[in-house]
């Protein structure tokens, strides 16, 4: 009994096998969509219209990688993955600069007004784009922003994710660093820009992969505001693919840009895992 | 949760608030505001003209069949979302936080789904689930269960569900995993020498610790199944068959812009408005009582 106790807190004992089983059975079945996904995109097309289809790679990789960069269906992936990449790193720098500055005035300041911006704020953390799109698709197409980058990029940054977090994190941030910074005269932008920002690195950067990884998401968004299949992004592009009507889908195709459609979201999470976790759980403090 | 040392001076927090205000104003509040507006008339046929109608189209909206059933959708997809993804990561969570060694590797895995698109996510579990050429429906036939998500509105739920639970997973299993390792190992200890074994230890201590984490994680799984999961419904069924899979948002789509309806889909976005707005609230002034912070 003493045993199996000190062998839970210490993490030791022959439990660790049950739990290694277990975590890889976990993985695996959480793994096999995008497994079998990658399989369909290196086989021929009547390999897959013949079920069951293989469970293992073929050799039609390049084949099918190329034809999806560089013809795909209604347009090539290329054209569509550079407008995600523009799309997305523009929604995630603007979003970080204005919540950066908007958090800072409400933590930081007692101004007229401030409940109300941060619960005006707030809402908008609540109810995303999806809620208003006939509204806001008019608005867009007023400015004549269809089908352009700016289109794409504005309406959706126009929600309060990084404000709340950037708050929440603000609120940790030591008392004592804004007191020695006012006894010392110094005005809040230097206290923002010496001491905030920096210290926000961590938040900084998680909230990138996070936004990011939302940008590059976005569905609906585009679908209705890109009508010019050069300006589709490559998330809403692969649902243009399927033919319309009883035409059999060109899978290996389809699931190769499938597959491009994860490789740079997955890079970002993957390479900058360590300060995203850190900055999720430093911001939930 | 304020901050007792703050600068003074109104200006510079009001121009510093003002970039996103402006946004929110004319890409957020202004939409909603024409969305409340355009709910009050029914534009004619050829869209040249609009009648006062009042609250006629939410008159309309309350009474008709269709739009309760996707209400009773809605609940049971975001209920279900939310628990097939957050009770998985707690338990992978839960495993992975026993581990010394490996646990990294384990977390690097995971991650993936996180990063993929729920419309990706929609595409992958679709060709999983086709009823033509799925590797997952073609076993099953072999089992003699004949899958077909076009055409059973069951299926076609529960398929919509796991697609959009998978990727939720990850996310929520980074989370919990996080909020697990900052948990402080000598209380722990000194609750295992106090003789409280694991089970009683989980509910006693690293649960309550958790609640913050569960708490955040409940409002935006919520959030998540009302309105991101679009993309998995529109790749996946298309909010069918009759319907059943037509959660509010993709009403709201399909209403206003395949089906034209604009006063229709403008009071439904502004139900919508109301029903998140409250959920907000409520949700925070309730649970904050309660959540160890």
């Amino acid at each position: 009994m003493a045993a199996q106790q000190h062998g839970m807190v210490e993490k030791r004992g022959m439990g660790i096998w049950l739990t290694h089983a277990l975590m890889i059975l976990g993985v695996l079945i959480i793994f096999f969509p995008i497994w079998l996904a990658f399989v369909a995109s290196t086989v021929t097309q009547p390999e897959i219209v013949s079920p069951p289809m293989p469970l293992l790679p073929g050799d039609q990789f390049w084949e099918n990688y190329k034809a999806a960069l560089f013809s795909g269906v209604n347009v090539p992936v290329a054209t569509m993955l550079f407008n995600s990449l523009v799309m997305a790193i523009g929604i995630a720098v603007g979003k970080i600069i204005i919540s950066l500055l908007s958090a800072f005035a409400i933590v930081y300041f007692r101004f007229p007004g401030r409940t109300t911006f941060f619960w005006l704020i707030f809402l908008t953390l609540m109810l995303p784009v999806e809620v208003r799109i006939v509204p806001t698709f008019e608005v867009v197409a007023g400015f004549g922003m269809l089908n352009s980058y700016y289109g794409l990029i504005f309406p959706l940054i126009a929600s309060a994710t990084a404000t709340f977090l950037f708050r929440q994190f603000f609120l940790t941030i030591p008392d004592e660093l804004a007191e020695a910074a006012r006894v010392d005269g110094a005005r809040p932008m230097r206290f923002f820009i010496d001491i905030v920002v920096p210290m926000s690195r961590t938040n900084i950067a998680a909230l990138f992969v996070i936004l990011f990884i939302y940008g590059w998401n976005q569905y609906l968004w585009p679908l209705l505001i890109t009508t010019d299949p050069e300006m589709n992004t490559i998330v809403m592009g692969i649902k243009q693919m399927f033919p319309s009507g009883d035409d059999v889908a060109e899978w290996p195709v389809i699931m190769a840009t499938s597959i491009l459609a994860m490789i740079p979201p997955v890079i970002v999470v993957v390479s900058m895992q360590k300060l995203f976790v850190r900055g999720l759980v430093d911001s939930e403090k | 949760m304020e901050k007792r040392v703050t600068f003074r001076g109104w200006l510079l927090p009001l121009a510093l608030i003002a970039p996103q205000v402006i946004i929110s104003a004319v890409f957020f509040f202004y939409p909603a505001g024409q969305a409340v507006w355009q709910s009050l008339f029914i534009p004619d046929p050829f869209g040249l003209s609009s009648q006062f109608v009042g609250l006629g189209n939410f008159e309309f909206l309350l009474s008709d069949k269709f739009y309760r059933a996707s209400f009773v959708t809605t609940a049971i997809f975001s209920t279900l979302v939310t628990l097939c993804s957050m009770i998985p990561a707690l338990f992978l969570a839960v495993i992975a936080d026993r581990l010394i060694k490996g646990a990294g590797v384990y977390r690097t895995l995971l991650i993936w789904p996180y990063a993929v698109a729920p419309a990706v996510a929609g595409v992958l579990w679709l060709f999983m689930f086709n009823t033509r050429v799925g590797v997952v429906s073609w076993y099953l036939g072999q089992l003699g269960y004949d899958w077909n998500h076009v055409l059973n509105g069951t299926e076609a739920m529960g398929l919509v569900v796991v697609a959009s639970a998978w990727g939720r997973i990850s996310y929520n299993f980074l989370f919990f995993f996080a909020a697990l390792q900052s948990v402080p190992r000598s209380v722990i200890e000194a609750a295992a020498i106090d003789g409280a074994h694991f089970w009683r230890r989980f509910f006693t201590i690293v649960l309550p610790l958790l609640s913050p984490t569960a708490f955040f994680l409940l409002v935006v799984n919520v959030v998540y199944a009302f309105f991101e999961t679009f993309g998995v419904i529109h790749t996946i069924t298309g909010g069918g068959p009759q319907q059943s899979t037509t959660i509010l948002v993709y009403k709201v789509f399909s209403d206003g812009f395949v089906g034209q309806d604009l006063g229709s889909s403008s009071a439904q976005s502004v139900i919508l408005l109301v029903v998140v707005g409250l959920l907000t609230v409520i949700q925070f002034k309730y649970v904050e009582k309660r959540v160890h912070y």
